[in-house]
């Protein structure tokens, strides 16, 4: 069996197929044709062993099962895209499924033993890949849905105090770093099942939970015109969340004022 | 005569009724203790007070009585049992927590199973263990959750299903399975090992897990650490004393430590409500606590089963099917390797590893379904994770990959069905 370095630096015996989302394929290329020589060497094997990894994308596999390779998940499914997003919103929302703000069984199970310090690491990890977005899927609803989608999305609702979604989210809807995300590039299903989770209190965030304020002044059928629509956008070239501008926020959100330091419940 | 001798029968019946209500009163005796005001000067002791915080930890106190999220020690969290909902209280020295209460009143509820206004406790508070307690570690442990800032938080009622909702019931059950105890030195054994008991046996409550419960949900006392499925759960605590199962008297000790240390060993790692236990208690316990648990542990006699792992030989009918074979190289293969031989550090091998052959398979189904990481700890705290399943793979595809498993590599264990994959998923 061929060896490379381990963990703490001793030799590990490496297994076939061990590696999944390897984040730079040239050198994992170069490192399965030495290891494919190694190999074949060592036992005579006729297949390569694609090499075992000490970094933190083989550490989250567990994740890319269902956010896909590379968390890169596509609208045509539930699960969102974590690739790319901002770091402090990954970390938010790692915390908030570990401590039960957030439920979904899975997840809430994954890190339930989890310390801030490696969720931040596997946040960091996430929000790191620059990786291209495909095409969004065709439009589901009416035209007039989703003009009114739009609507919210772009004006908001003065009147029943909904702010625009682009005030907070970008010009473009696509976050501010590090801590508000992106709207774009996810699959509808999920947008309406976020909204809904927040109108009826099911999904939390630190408080003061703007989300929360605001879904609980839309209706289901606001919800399902702006999700409609979102779903329908193409993500822009450059989908990089720019840093948050100074400017305060229309409202005030707990997950970012956890920029300044807030400390979050202890794990242990 | 007819109607004598009905009059017999049911003045014999009323007899026997009262002679059981006197047993059952009786056998609750409060033997209490003087309950003396509160000396004020104690719970300023900072030595006390830091004791009182590790004995608690070793106690996986924090497990119950905190919520996800929560404040800690502050109550709220539900614990399911088989007879309805038990809601952990506060322990913080708030008013809806433990302000009024004395160290006597927090020593009569760990050794007696009363509360402070002398209501019995429901035993899923692990008081048949704690009851062994040495007074001096109770005190310590009151004086630091007395330390600590309170939280105003309102306890909520259980919620249990009649009978067991009736302090009649909780009555006749204590009469049946409980006395307070004190713990017994084995003169015989060295002081390392007779610290390692009493851990084991009080505070650790492991046999609260490791053990069958009968259908009252008693179990058959801190001793045995024979193994059991875990109620509601439905994770099985593999046997203390198997070395085919979680028995570690065949491990070097330093991996018997590493493991309630940080996580993982060489020999093995932590996952489910064991991994909570890591991460919640025992990583915080000294090296010579750890040691004494492992010496404990480590001489407790191989009880393994020779008829019953014949027989498990013999229910081994089926071959590894063809399907199960090509599930797990399309899904496990590219972690655990191909001949299942894992990565050391990261993937647990599954060749020669006895928690594959475990019967029942419980432990196996949870992790193909919920996948899992372990807990972060000093010594571990970049686990690596295993994806769930739950969403990918029908449960006859699980019972497949498992029978597989069990079939492979030198196991001979029984299949898995699907049946048991969708019993197993269903729980919680």
């Amino acid at each position: 069996m061929p060896q490379v370095r381990g963990l703490s630096g001793d030799s590990v015996t490496i297994g076939r197929g061990a590696r999944i989302g390897a984040r730079r394929e040239g050198l994992a290329r170069f490192a399965r044709f030495a290891l494919f020589l190694a190999g074949v060497v060592a036992s005579g094997a006729a297949l390569a062993a694609p090499p075992f990894e000490d970094t933190i994308a083989q550490r989250v596999v567990a994740c890319t099962g269902c956010h896909g390779k590379e968390g890169r998940a596509a609208p045509d499914g539930y699960y969102p895209r974590i690739a790319g997003k901002p770091a402090g919103y990954l970390f938010n929302q790692l915390r908030n499924f570990r401590d039960e703000r957030r439920h979904y069984e899975l997840m809430n199970g994954l890190l339930a033993l989890l310390d801030d310090a490696y969720l931040q690491e596997i946040a960091d990890h996430f929000a790191s890949l620059d990786l291209p977005y495909p095409a969004p899927l065709a439009p589901v609803g009416s035209a007039a849905l989703r003009d009114a989608g739009e609507a919210l999305v772009r004006r908001g609702d003065p009147a029943r105090g909904v702010p625009a979604c682009n005030d907070c989210h970008g010009a473009q809807m696509t976050g501010l770093a590090p801590f508000i995300p992106g709207l774009l590039g996810l699959p509808r299903d999920y947008l309406n099942a976020q909204l809904g989770a927040w109108r009826s209190g099911q999904r939390r965030a630190l408080p003061p939970d703007c989300m929360a304020q605001v879904a609980q002044r839309l209706s289901p059928e606001d919800i399902g015109a702006v999700s409609a629509w979102l779903a329908a956008q193409p993500v822009p070239a450059h989908a990089a969340a720019p840093p948050a501008p100074s400017t305060p926020l229309p409202i005030a959100c707990g997950g970012v004022a956890a920029a300044t330091g807030a400390a979050s419940a202890p794990t242990r | 005569m007819k109607l004598g001798k009905t009059s017999i029968a049911l003045a014999v019946v009323a007899t026997l009724m009262l002679l059981a209500a006197i047993a059952v009163v009786a056998l609750n005796r409060d033997d209490d203790l003087p309950r003396a005001p509160e000396a004020a000067a104690r719970a300023s002791d900072a030595d006390l007070i830091a004791r009182g915080e590790y004995l608690v930890r070793a106690g996986s106190c924090y497990g119950c009585h905190t919520e996800p999220g929560g404040a800690p020690y502050a109550g709220g969290r539900a614990i399911e049992t088989p007879f309805g909902i038990v809601s952990a209280p506060n322990l913080t020295p708030d008013g809806t927590g433990l302000a009024a209460w004395s160290s006597d009143d927090f020593w009569r509820a760990l050794h007696n199973g009363r509360s402070r206004d002398g209501r019995l406790l429901y035993p899923a508070f692990p008081y048949p263990n704690y009851t062994r307690l040495a007074r001096a570690d109770a005190d310590a442990m009151f004086a630091y959750l007395k330390s600590l800032a309170p939280v105003a938080k309102q306890n909520r009622p259980h919620a249990l299903r009649f009978p067991f909702d009736q302090s009649v019931a909780l009555a006749v059950w204590r009469a049946l399975f409980f006395r307070p105890a004190q713990f017994e030195t084995d003169s015989a054994k060295s002081p390392q090992w007779n610290r390692g008991a009493y851990l084991v046996e009080t505070l650790g409550h492991c046999n609260a897990c490791h053990s069958r419960r009968n259908v009252f949900g008693a179990t058959a006392g801190p001793l045995d650490l024979a193994g059991g499925l875990i109620p509601i759960q439905n994770w099985y605590a593999p046997s203390l004393r198997d070395n085919a199962e979680a028995g570690v008297g065949d491990w070097p000790e330093r991996e018997i430590v590493a493991l309630l240390r940080s996580g993982t060993s060489a020999r093995g790692s932590v996952q489910g409500p064991m991994a909570e236990v890591v991460a919640r208690s025992t990583q915080f316990l000294s090296e010579d606590d750890l040691e004494a648990m492992a010496a404990y542990l480590g001489s407790l006699p191989d009880g393994t089963d020779a008829t019953r792992r014949a027989t498990g030989d013999i229910n081994t009918a089926s071959a590894p099917s063809e399907a199960g074979a090509k599930l797990y190289t399309t899904h496990c293969a590219a972690c655990h390797g191909d001949r299942g031989e894992g990565v050391a550090g990261a993937y647990p091998a599954l060749a020669g590893n006895r928690a594959v052959a475990i019967t029942p398979p419980a432990n196996l189904v949870h992790m193909v379904l919920r996948g899992g990481f372990g807990p972060t700890t000093p010594g571990h705290p970049r686990p690596y994770g295993m994806p769930p399943f739950a969403t990918v793979l029908s449960d006859e595809q699980v019972g497949q990959v498992l029978s597989y498993l069990r079939a492979s590599w030198g196991h001979h264990a029984p299949p898995v069905s699907t049946l048991e994959v969708s019993r197993y998923r269903g729980a919680r």
